[in-house]
């Protein structure tokens, strides 16, 4: 049988080699040419508790994690135990039989991963043994593992070749002991390398990468999963002449802590979770009053409070579009793809420099730790904008007007206060009912700024479409191309930018019938948004902590769109 | 704001403690400007919300760059200010409420960085803006509208906090002394590290402790202030601790620590030994 792509998931305790075998053939497959996504869960604890790593590999780009899983790989009994329900009929499982026996599951063979291991010298091979095992499953052929060996492992070292040796053997001992179990999943059909350049990486670090291309400047951050490793990244990678990376000592330090670098001339963001962003919340309004520059990502998790904070949802849209107290509202960039989130920092930067303003850029855990192949981006297509700067004599009224005005930088005339208190034109603090009126428009008007039309649509002339947001887009679209070749009529359409939305897109939106939102949350917070912009929204929601599920998304927008009431037939 | 602006409404209350060190800020940066020819738009000022806040409207004359922001923040902004543009001049301008309130979490962080800023405290011991509630440098047993059976808690003490939490310049001044202050201020500004500078700045509406810092002979009222005597050594920590600990409110520099680096200088350190690498060349490493 042939096969376009498969599913394996590695489950066991932290620190058994879960995720480096999980990422470990999301690399080998792309080596050679195929797509590769992963996708990850953590154990709450640090070392041990049980965790487990999805890989999916195909043929074709891929769009989300996989519903079902055709192979298991369990390290352990209770790994075993808890995913084998998710392998779907047909599906296999590979358990190692070093850790624990089974009888009775005819779907099920035992691998001795650690002792075939042992058998090549390298202990370290184990994952070879896994990836050998799995090949014969779909029949990969044993060169393109071999590439990916000698890529991997051909460093210039002296011991290179009896490394490499040794994770070939690794990878045959595997191969064999799995044929000789006598089962098989089917032909993967041999893969077409890309044209294009690619590079493999997981949503944070297209965060801090595109970041990075857009001339970022300055970052601090406190620690808080799943934005961690974007503090990471910046700690070890912004650094040079006039650059500054740093680990404040909270959220509320971070974001005003920015707010300063903003004010002072400088490109400046920080990445936070749910719980820190509450905590930027007035320092946010400050932002938007003042007029200063910064980005803030909003790495999303579930729930309110502590929450979920190792699971993914994507219910931080209304607190990231109204954060703060007073009449606010920022512009918010979702990212959907790991090669959106790139686009998406370098677009929030560029747009914070624009309006002179803070801009939220939300994304995922189940985004952020997901390692996928991409276009690389062409570094050539990339235009960082720059904020429209005061370069006039002192005397200047740095608020003046109803719409942007440059922005004055500490060192050279043109001395202000920025000013978090209503102000008249220099800065000072007033309370004057028509200040408050030309202000809060000044502030308003700034977003008109930032209105692009720039989103995707398909089959745009069905009165009845889709329109996920953030990582949904993934399921969603995999869920809509179904749909269209069941000859179910529904539209697509999506886009990054949700606030302010694509003007063009809100008016073809708003002569649609209906609208499906499939969105994690409970309320339907972006169909709300929608609605209350005059466009007909329902949403599909679903707060589990978990992405949606491509079959689910199948069946309830079937669903959605049967019980849809078709408009009456004009006579 | 350099001329009368008449949209801006705002007035401290004749007396107030805040003149006096508005004098000395006005006076220390143009003592700095002299000093260094650097222009005056090179001096930043992060002020706290509150009535010692609204120092940076005040301001007459040559205009700085002022930054009016949220309250309790202004050690976190002064910190982006200084490290985003090492260049500037960045004092920070707050009240006891501001600073030691709802800002204290931010004190220890900044001196333990030892971030090159200088934080002009004025202390009044009283939420003036809000009209008069019990601040940490209230003292106890004192009735205000907020602590109508009087103040249960005990009084912070500033001086000795600095000292603990690490700055590496600690000064106590006087509002009613602009000039000695401004020299403070100054020596706080020059200094490589986090200067603290802690003002005596009475409310003269809901805590006028001018006859307690100054002392009535005729009433038989002792003065609080003294000048910290010559043979003090700035750089004993242990003196500093002895003379903190003691009644009386002493004028003058406290402790100062030279030797540690600065915020700055650490960042130049790191910046020298890591590698830097081209979003090309970090696009490589992920490339296969």
């Amino acid at each position: 049988m042939q096969m376009r792509d498969f599913v394996v998931r590695f489950a066991g305790e932290g620190g058994q080699g879960v995720v480096t075998s999980a990422e470990g053939l999301a690399q080998a497959s792309t080596q050679v040419g195929y797509h590769a996504l992963t996708y990850a869960t953590f154990p709450s604890q640090i070392l041990g508790g049980p965790t487990w790593t999805q890989a999916r590999v195909s043929v074709d780009p891929i769009l989300s994690a996989g519903d079902d899983v055709d192979v298991l790989v369990a390290f352990n009994r209770e790994a075993y135990d808890t995913h084998r329900e998710d392998v779907r009929e047909g599906g296999l499982v590979i358990y190692n039989s070093n850790d624990f026996d089974l009888e009775g599951d005819d779907r099920s063979y035992g691998l001795p991963i650690d002792e075939l291991a042992r058998s090549t010298g390298n202990n370290r091979a184990a994952n070879m043994v896994i990836m050998g095992a799995l090949a014969h499953l779909v029949n990969m052929p044993q060169a393109y593992l071999e590439q990916f060996v000698e890529a991997r492992f051909r460093r210039g070292r002296a011991n290179d070749d009896e490394i490499i040796d040794s994770n070939n053997l690794a990878m045959k001992l595997g191969r064999d002991e799995s044929a000789s179990s006598g089962f098989t999943l089917g032909d993967l059909t041999p893969p077409a390398m890309p044209e294009y350049p690619q590079i493999m990486l997981k949503g944070n670090e297209a965060i801090c990468l595109g970041a990075l291309a857009a001339g970022l400047d300055f970052y601090v951050g406190y620690p808080i999963s799943p934005a961690t490793t974007i503090l990471v990244f910046m700690e070890r990678n912004l650094v040079g002449e006039g650059k500054f990376a740093y680990q404040v000592s909270s959220e509320i330090e971070s974001i005003t802590t920015i707010l300063g670098a903003g004010y002072a001339g400088k490109k400046a963001m920080t990445a936070t979770a749910g719980p820190g962003f509450s905590l930027m919340s007035e320092g946010l309004g400050l932002g938007w009053m003042a007029e200063i520059p910064l980005v803030v990502v909003d790495v999303q998790r579930g729930g309110p409070a502590t929450g979920l904070p190792t699971k993914t949802e994507q219910s931080d849209l209304l607190a990231c579009m109204y954060p703060a107290h007073g009449d606010v509202k920022l512009p918010v960039i979702a990212v959907g793809t790991v090669e959106e989130c790139f686009f998406g920092a370098v677009k929030a930067l560029n747009w914070a420099e624009r309006y002179q303003g803070p801009v939220i850029l939300m994304t995922e855990m189940a985004l952020a730790e997901r390692v996928q192949n991409i276009h690389r981006p062409d570094l050539s297509k990339v235009q960082p904008e720059r904020r429209l700067v005061y370069d006039g004599s002192n005397g200047y009224n740095r608020y003046q007007g109803y719409e942007l005005s440059p922005m004055p930088l500490p060192g050279s005339p043109g001395a202000y206060v920025a000013n978090g208190s209503e102000h008249d034109e220099m800065g000072d603090t007033t309370h004057l009912p028509s200040r408050h009126i030309q202000m809060t428009e000044r502030r308003f008007s700034k977003l008109k700024l930032l209105e692009e039309n720039e989103y995707e649509a398909e089959n745009s002339d069905e009165p009845v479409v889709i329109m996920p947001w953030g990582g949904s887009k993934g399921p969603a679209l995999e869920a809509y191309n179904q749909l269209r070749e069941l000859g179910v009529p529904v539209g697509w359409y999506y886009t990054m930018l949700l606030s302010p939305l694509p003007p063009a897109l809100l008016e073809e939106l708003k002569q649609k019938e209906l609208v499906i939102v499939p969105e994690l949350n409970y309320q339907g917070q972006f169909s709300g948004i929608l609605r209350s912009q005059g466009v007909k929204a329902e949403s599909i929601t679903q707060y589990t902590g978990l992405p949606f599920k491509v079959r689910d998304l199948v069946e309830r927008i079937t669903e959605m769109a049967n019980s849809h009431p078709k408009e009456m037939v004009r006579a | 704001m350099s001329k009368k602006n008449p949209e801006y409404d705002f007035k401290w209350c004749p007396g107030c403690g805040d003149f006096g060190v508005r004098r000395a800020i006005e006076l220390a940066m143009i003592n700095r400007l002299e000093e260094t020819g650097l222009p005056m738009e090179n001096n930043v000022v992060v002020a706290g919300i509150g009535c010692s806040g609204n120092l940076v409207h005040l301001l007459e004359g040559h205009q700085p760059y002022g930054f009016h922001g949220i309250h309790g923040r202004t050690l976190p902004v002064a910190m982006g200010v200084k490290m985003a543009r090492p260049e500037l001049n960045v004092l920070v301008v707050a009240g006891d409420g501001d600073f030691l309130s709802i800002g204290g979490e931010h004190i220890g962080p900044q001196a333990a960085r030892n971030l090159n800023i200088c934080a002009v405290v004025m202390d009044n011991g009283v939420y003036g803006l809000t009209k008069g509630q019990s601040s940490p440098t209230t003292q106890i047993g004192t009735v205000t509208s907020s602590t109508p059976y009087g103040k249960i808690e005990a009084e912070a003490d500033p001086l000795e906090l600095y000292l603990t939490l690490g700055a590496t310049f600690i000064a106590s001044g006087f509002s009613g002394q602009p000039r000695e202050l401004a020299k403070l201020i100054n020596q706080g500004m020059d200094h490589e590290g986090f200067a603290m500078v802690h003002v005596q700045s009475p409310c003269t509406t809901y805590n006028d402790t001018y006859e307690l810092m100054k002392g009535n002979a005729r009433k038989g009222i002792e003065p609080l202030m003294y000048d910290i005597p010559e043979e003090h050594d700035v750089t004993d920590k242990g003196a500093a601790y002895n003379m903190v600990q003691q009644r009386g409110m002493p004028v003058g520099i406290i402790y100062k620590d030279e030797a540690r680096p600065s915020l700055q200088q650490r960042v130049e350190e790191i910046k020298a030994k890591a590698p830097r690498r081209s979003v090309e060349e970090l696009m490589d490493s992920f490339a296969f």
